[in-house]
C-alpha cells in the first residue's frame, strides 16, 4: 500500500515538475492580442509606431484566423514586445534627442 | 577632540557634497535664437567639407562624390525631370473649371517664388508648405486636391521650382512665439529617433552624409530641400517633400505620418530656415 502510494506521489511530483506542453488556444490568443494592440493603440497615441508592430500584428491576426495558435500567440507577444520598445523609445527621445542637436 | 572636529567637518562637505548632486540642476531655460542656430548648423557642415562650396550642398551626394557628380553632369544635358517640368507648366496655365488659374493664388503669378515656401500663416496661426498651397488653391475653386506623394503634385512643384532656380531660401519666422514653437518642433521632429532601427533624419543627414547606406551616398541636410522635387531613379518617377519624408520614415521602420501633417509642415520649416541664402536647385535628379 505505501510502495503504491509512493508512486502515485512520485507520478504527480513529476507532472508537476514537467512543463506543460499544451496548445495555445484561442483564449490565450485573445488575451495576447489584446495586450499587445493595447500597447500598440498607445504608441500610436505618441505618433511613434512602428511598421513591425503592425506587421507581427498582422501576422498574429492570420495565424489565429488559419487556427495555428501556437503561432498566433507568439507574434502577439512580439508584436506586444515591439509596441512596448517604440513607447520607451518615444518617451526617452523626448529629452534624448537634445544631445544629437547642432549647437 | 580636535580628531573628531574634523571628523564632523568632513562628514558636512560629503554630506553637503551629496546634496548638491541630488538637488535637480537648475539651468537657464534653453532660449530658441533660430539665427543663430542657423549658422551654427551652416558651420558645422562646412568645417565638416570645407573643400565643398557653400551653394554646391543643395546638390546633395554629388557635392560629397566625384565619380557620381561626373555621371550627374552627364545626365543633366537629358535631365529626367523635364518633362514633369513641362507637364507642370502646362498644368498651371490650364485654367480650372471657374475660369480661373493657379497664377491667381500665388503673389508674382507664382513665377519665381518657391524660395518663399514654406512660410508661417499667421491667420491659421501653422506653417503653409508649397504643397498644401498649391492644394488649398485648387480647393478654393473647386478642383479636387491632388496627392501629395504622386506625380501632378511633384509636376506643379517641379515648374514652380525651375521658375526660381538660382534664388536664395528666404524663409522667415516671424516674431510669433507659435512660429518660433512650429520652428523648433521641426527642429524636434528632426533630431528624435525613430523607427525600430532607432534612426533620426540627422543620423544620416548630420552624423553621415557623403558614407554609403547600402547603394547610395547620403545627402547632407544642409540644403537638402533645394533641390526638391526630384526625379529619383530609385523611384523611376519623381516625387515631393512630403514623398520624401514618408519614405524617409518607412526606411527607418517608422509608420509614416500623413503627408502635410503639423510635424512634417514644421519639419520643412525647420529645414528650409537652416539652408537660407543657399540657391534653389530644384527639381533635382537622385539616384
Amino acid at each position: 500500500m505505501t510502495v503504491i502510494r509512493s508512486i502515485a506521489l512520485a507520478l504527480l511530483l513529476v507532472t508537476a515538475a514537467v512543463p506543460s506542453a499544451r496548445a495555445a488556444s484561442d483564449a490565450d490568443f485573445k488575451a495576447a492580442y489584446a495586450a499587445a494592440e493595447a500597447a500598440s493603440k498607445e504608441a500610436a497615441s505618441l505618433r511613434n509606431q512602428w511598421t513591425t508592430t503592425v506587421a507581427t500584428l498582422a501576422a498574429a491576426k492570420k495565424a489565429a484566423d488559419g487556427g495555428d495558435f501556437d503561432r498566433a500567440v507568439a507574434a502577439a507577444k512580439e508584436a506586444e514586445a515591439l509596441a512596448k520598445a517604440s513607447i520607451l523609445q518615444a518617451t526617452s527621445e523626448k529629452q534624448a534627442w537634445k544631445a544629437m542637436e547642432i549647437r | 577632540m580636535k580628531r573628531r572636529g574634523s571628523v564632523l567637518i568632513g562628514s558636512a562637505f560629503v554630506a553637503l557634497a551629496a546634496l548638491a548632486f541630488a538637488a535637480p540642476r537648475v539651468v537657464a531655460a534653453d532660449k530658441i535664437d533660430p539665427a543663430t542656430e542657423a549658422k551654427a548648423f551652416r558651420n558645422y557642415f562646412t568645417a565638416k567639407f570645407p573643400k565643398v562650396k557653400l551653394d554646391d550642398f543643395v546638390n546633395g551626394p554629388y557635392s560629397m562624390n566625384a565619380d557620381m557628380r561626373k555621371q550627374w553632369v552627364e545626365k543633366e544635358e537629358f535631365p529626367p525631370y523635364e518633362f514633369a517640368v513641362d507637364a507642370g507648366k502646362e498644368m498651371f496655365a490650364k485654367p480650372f473649371k471657374n475660369g480661373k488659374t493657379y497664377a491667381d493664388c500665388f503673389p508674382n503669378g507664382g513665377v519665381g517664388i518657391r524660395q518663399n515656401y514654406p512660410h508661417f500663416d499667421a491667420k491659421e496661426g501653422k506653417v503653409v508648405t508649397l504643397e498644401l498651397a498649391l492644394n488649398r488653391c485648387r480647393e478654393a475653386n473647386g478642383e479636387a486636391p491632388y496627392s501629395y506623394v504622386k506625380d501632378e503634385m511633384a509636376s506643379l512643384t517641379a515648374y514652380m521650382a525651375f521658375t526660381s532656380r538660382g534664388k536664395p531660401f528666404d524663409i522667415r519666422i516671424p516674431d510669433d512665439p507659435r512660429a518660433l514653437e512650429a520652428y523648433e518642433n521641426g527642429k524636434r521632429y528632426f533630431y528624435t529617433r525613430r523607427g525600430q532601427l532607432n534612426f533620426s533624419c540627422a543620423s544620416c543627414h548630420v552624423q553621415s552624409p557623403g558614407e554609403r547606406i547600402r547603394a547610395e551616398i547620403l545627402a547632407p541636410a544642409l540644403g537638402i530641400l533645394n533641390a526638391m522635387p526630384i526625379y529619383r531613379s530609385e523611384w523611376n518617377g519623381m516625387g515631393t517633400i512630403s514623398r520624401r519624408f514618408v519614405t524617409c520614415n518607412s526606411q527607418t521602420r517608422a509608420v509614416p505620418l500623413e503627408p502635410q501633417s503639423d510635424e512634417y509642415r514644421d519639419l520643412e520649416y525647420f529645414l528650409s530656415y537652416v539652408s537660407n541664402g543657399l540657391p534653389i536647385a530644384g527639381p533635382g535628379a537622385r539616384p
